[in-house]
């Protein structure tokens, strides 16, 4: 086999005014024509880096300590800026995650297609045109002469990252590395994309580097994964056997962590090799426990949220004649009941309304029209009452993002004492103090965090506080707003299973929204699919997943990601 | 993931391991318009032990040594290292004692703008509706006339509302509130602005979830957050109230000559420049000139450590 490109002992630093941080040491990796390599890792593993690297576009101060980036036998460190600059786009293509910003939205698809060929290749004039429509075509791109007269913002999504692709084959390059270049689509279209890749990968025998966070982008395109952690190459390998048959611990834990969607499992594999920050784990006996004290259901009501033919628009254009206002129907006539002790899961794709009505339970908005009951009080028709409130102080909320839902000026036992508190549910505030760090150790982060600012947390930490938060105002109801969505695989599973434990412990009752089939399957006792703010269908998970009623229901399920090659049984 | 040490922080850890501390001792610019600035308002404010005469004190003063020039030039007195004004006051006394009152009006009158205009801007932000409609469009009317114009009506209003005999000894009450109400819509302007970014992230939302009431989500969540621009503005702020304040009694609107600042300085040289007394304008306009430049690199620093993007 022939290489490309050929890695050595790469060592990439970033020196910060806390100390050099290594970014990458002694990566080694190496690409064949036509191969797809995968490099895989989580948040911070250096997998980016080292695709920035082999073009020298490290982000200032960044630069390569040591080690060689032979491809196509010359080694490009020693390259200076002028012949580097030739190198890429002509040579090596890129394609970065967000197709919003890597094009100009000024020009056309055109002018930005020809003024690349132009610089990359010798064709001029009618030969760039022709070209560029040819590259259109090879992408996928129909009717590609018309669209060439086109702007950015007149294709969607998936379009733009097509076009994206062919400006990165613009130069008729050998080397193509992809950054993420599927994160920021929906399911359907990232599925679209990877074939492409692996399409022109095949058909012109291009080295093809693919960086990304999701084993189940790697289990579909790549030939070859390489796993990094911690700026290290871990592991590397032909990717039924790295994944089949992982050797290294953390590729066990990593693939261990990957929510599945074939079956239900009783617990994630928790992954100590990766969270092992110290977290003591003294639990606390919740029955006799303050937190499970003062509960304020009542148990004869079985039907703990009723929501009822609920309505909300969003206006998207004002105006004053009543017909040129322009309108979203964000909730379309829900009626949903969640019952005592269950999880509910509400899934459907961006913009389907799922994180409305959440919101609109959580009070955060109010309907146009529509029931909304808790615990059997209605809490629309008279929202300040206080049978409302009392109401309301039963439902807590955990968001998506942990950095923003964190207040960075409190400490955090302050952030997670303010409904006790405000509401004063303890007797002093020395009780408060010694409930904060129940709570913080019962979530797994230890008691002396609270005196710590959130911003000394990493994100799976932040999430544990705002759990910890949420508890603290002794819910009866937890909405769960995609709360894994922005964390990593591996924190992910041990988030989940701390609320899963919760769930268990104090018999809460769940509203669980997700984008993500596979966590769902793991959570949800039922499901209902959303689509346009209006529900498609509800059925208990097995049966959901097992036989699907509703027509975007099949859809959905068929978009998944296959993992076949993660079962150990099936490699 | 977070490297923790042992045992939390301490305030001083923290604050050297600061951002904007950082930024501080790596910027020179910075350091100087500080040093300047604080030794300017350490000189200022301690001017009844450091300054050799007191200007109010009618006993130290002689009208036989009004007009004397500078110690060095030709009939200097070494006693008067910078002269004498007409009324035989030394000048860097009165430019000490007349420099701690602009400070102070300056002070005052940014904290006036400072309150009125986040309190309004803060409560527009997140009460949105017809509320940030009136509040907003009276700061949008008040900005489109000039600073000083309206700064010299609120004052001309307040002065004809007080008595003649108590004129003078509120007339420095007078400017600061002058000052002050000019001031305010940059102020609000900007806390509007930074409430709605914190009114829309997910900890507002959880604090609402929680059930915190309106006003107490502002001032322990909102107000907090939005300190930094406002940081930012209320110290080019101060810059801007101290040059308002000696326009003012420049205009001879402002501060009485009987307890003068740096502005009524000015104007009483003024009137002797074209005899040739040119150090009665010259050194009170340099040491306003040293301050307002001190102080303004300080703001411009502060603008670029508190807002990274900008740069």
């Amino acid at each position: 086999m022939t290489e490309l490109l050929r890695i050595n002992d790469l060592d990439v630093e970033f020196p910060t005014r806390h100390g050099v941080v290594k970014a990458a040491r002694g990566v080694s990796l190496t690409v064949a024509p036509g191969e797809v390599l995968g490099l895989v890792g989580e948040s911070g593993a250096g997998k980016s880096t080292i695709g920035n690297a082999i073009i020298n576009l490290l982000e200032r101060p960044g630069r390569v300590a040591s080690g060689e980036i032979v491809f196509q036998g010359e080694d490009l460190r020693t390259y200076d800026e002028d012949r580097m600059r030739k190198v890429r786009g002509a040579r090596i293509g890129m394609i970065f995650q967000d197709p919003q910003t890597s094009l100009n939205p000024l020009l056309t698809i055109g002018q930005q297609l020809v003024e690349t060929i132009q610089k990359a290749t010798t064709h001029r004039g009618q030969a760039a045109t022709a070209h560029a429509v040819e590259l259109l075509e090879a992408v996928g791109i129909t009717e590609a002469r018309a669209r060439l007269n086109a702007y950015p913002h007149q294709f969607s999504g998936g379009m733009r990252q097509r076009v994206v692709i062919a400006l990165a084959l613009a130069g008729d390059p050998d080397l193509v590395i992809a950054d993420e270049p599927t994160t920021a689509l929906d399911v359907s279209i990232q599925a679209q994309i990877l074939d492409l890749l692996k399409r022109l990968c095949r058909e012109r025998a291009l080295g093809v580097i693919i960086v990304t966070h999701d084993i189940g982008v790697i289990a579909n395109i790549a030939d070859r994964v390489a796993v990094m952690f911690r700026g290290e190459v871990v592991e590397t390998g032909k990717v039924a056997q790295v994944l089949g048959a992982p050797r290294h611990t953390y590729t066990k834990s990593l693939i261990a962590a990957v929510p599945r969607a074939d079956r239900r499992l009783e617990r994630f594999t928790s992954v100590d090799y990766i969270e092992g920050s110290g977290a003591s784990g003294a639990k606390i006996d919740v029955r006799s426990h303050w937190l499970g004290k003062g509960r304020r259901g009542d148990p004869n009501i079985r039907d703990v949220i009723e929501l009822k033919d609920l309505n909300l628009e969003f206006v998207l254009q004002r105006a004053i004649r009543k017909k040129n206002r322009k309108v979203v129907r964000a909730v379309d006539n829900v009626s949903l009941t969640v019952q005592r002790g269950e999880v509910l899961g509400l899934v459907g794709e961006s913009g389907s309304g799922k994180s409305t009505v959440a919101r609109l339970i959580a009070g955060l908005y109010n309907p146009d029209s529509g029931l909304i009951r808790i615990e059997g009080t209605d809490v629309v028709s008279q929202p300040r009452s206080a049978g409302a409130r009392k109401a309301r102080r039963l439902v807590q909320m955990i968001f998506q993002d942990p950095y923003s839902s964190l207040n960075a000026r409190m400490r955090v036992r302050d952030i997670v004492a303010e409904p006790i508190r405000f509401y004063r549910t303890t007797e002093s505030e020395a009780e408060t103090r010694r409930i904060v760090g129940d709570l913080l150790e019962h979530v797994g982060l230890g008691a002396a965090a609270a005196t710590r600012y959130p911003h000394e947390f990493s994100g799976g930490q932040r999430q544990r506080i705002s759990i910890a938060r949420a508890l603290a105002s002794r819910p009866e109801i937890l909405i769960c707003d995609e709360p894994t969505s922005a964390l990593d695989v591996s924190v992910q599973a041990t988030i989940l299973n701390l609320l899963k434990d919760l769930q268990e412990e104090l018999g809460l009752t769940m509203l669980f929204i997700t984008h993500d089939l596979p966590v769902i399957r793991q959570m949800a006792d039922r499901i209902a699919v959303m689509r346009n703010g209006a529900i498609c269908e509800v059925a208990p998970t097995d049966r959901l997943f097992a036989a699907p009623e509703h027509e975007y229901s099949r859809h959905l399920l068929d978009l998944m990601p296959r993992m076949d090659l993660l079962d150990p049984d099936a490699a | 993931m977070t490297d923790m040490p042992d045992r939390p922080p301490t305030r001083w850890e923290r604050l050297k391991d600061n951002d904007i501390y950082w930024s501080f001792i790596h910027s020179p610019g910075a350091i100087i318009a500080a040093a300047i600035t604080v030794i300017c308002i350490l000189a200022t404010f301690a001017a009844p032990l450091i300054a050799p005469f007191d200007p109010f004190d009618p006993g130290q003063i002689s009208l036989w040594d009004g007009k004397l020039p500078p110690a060095w030039v030709e009939g200097g007195q070494d006693r008067y290292l910078l002269g004498t004004d007409n009324q035989g006051r030394d000048m860097l006394s009165t430019i000490l004692y007349g420099g701690r009152l602009s400070i102070m009006v300056g002070l005052a009158a940014v904290c006036l703008g400072m309150v009125l205009g986040v309190s309004l801007g803060v409560i527009s932000g997140y009460v949105g509706g017809a509320t940030d409609a009136i509040v907003m469009r009276i700061a949008d009317v008040q900005l489109t006339i000039p600073g000083i114009l309206l700064a010299i009506l609120i004052n001309g209003i307040g002065r004809a509302l007080i008595p003649l005999e108590l004129r003078d000894d509120f007339a420095i009450y007078v400017v600061i509130v002058a000052i002050g109400l000019t001031d305010w819509p940059q102020f609000a302007r900007v806390a509007r602005g930074a409430t709605l970014v914190e009114a829309n992230k997910e900890y507002v939302q959880a604090a609402r979830v929680i059930g915190l009431p309106g006003w107490l989500i502002m001032l322990r969540h909102i107000f907090p957050n939005t300190l930094r621009p406002v940081l930012v503005i209320a110290t080019i702020g101060l810059a801007l109230a101290i040059i308002a304040e000696a326009t003012l009694s420049f205009l001879g609107q402002g501060i009485p000559p009987t307890t003068p600042s740096l502005g009524t300085l000015i104007r009483v040289g003024n009137d002797f420049l074209f005899s040739g007394l040119w150090w009665i304008t010259f050194f009170p306009a340099i040491a306003l000139v040293v301050l307002v430049f001190s102080v303004n690199l300080l703001g411009d620093w502060m603008r670029d450590a508190l807002n990274p993007k900008l740069r």
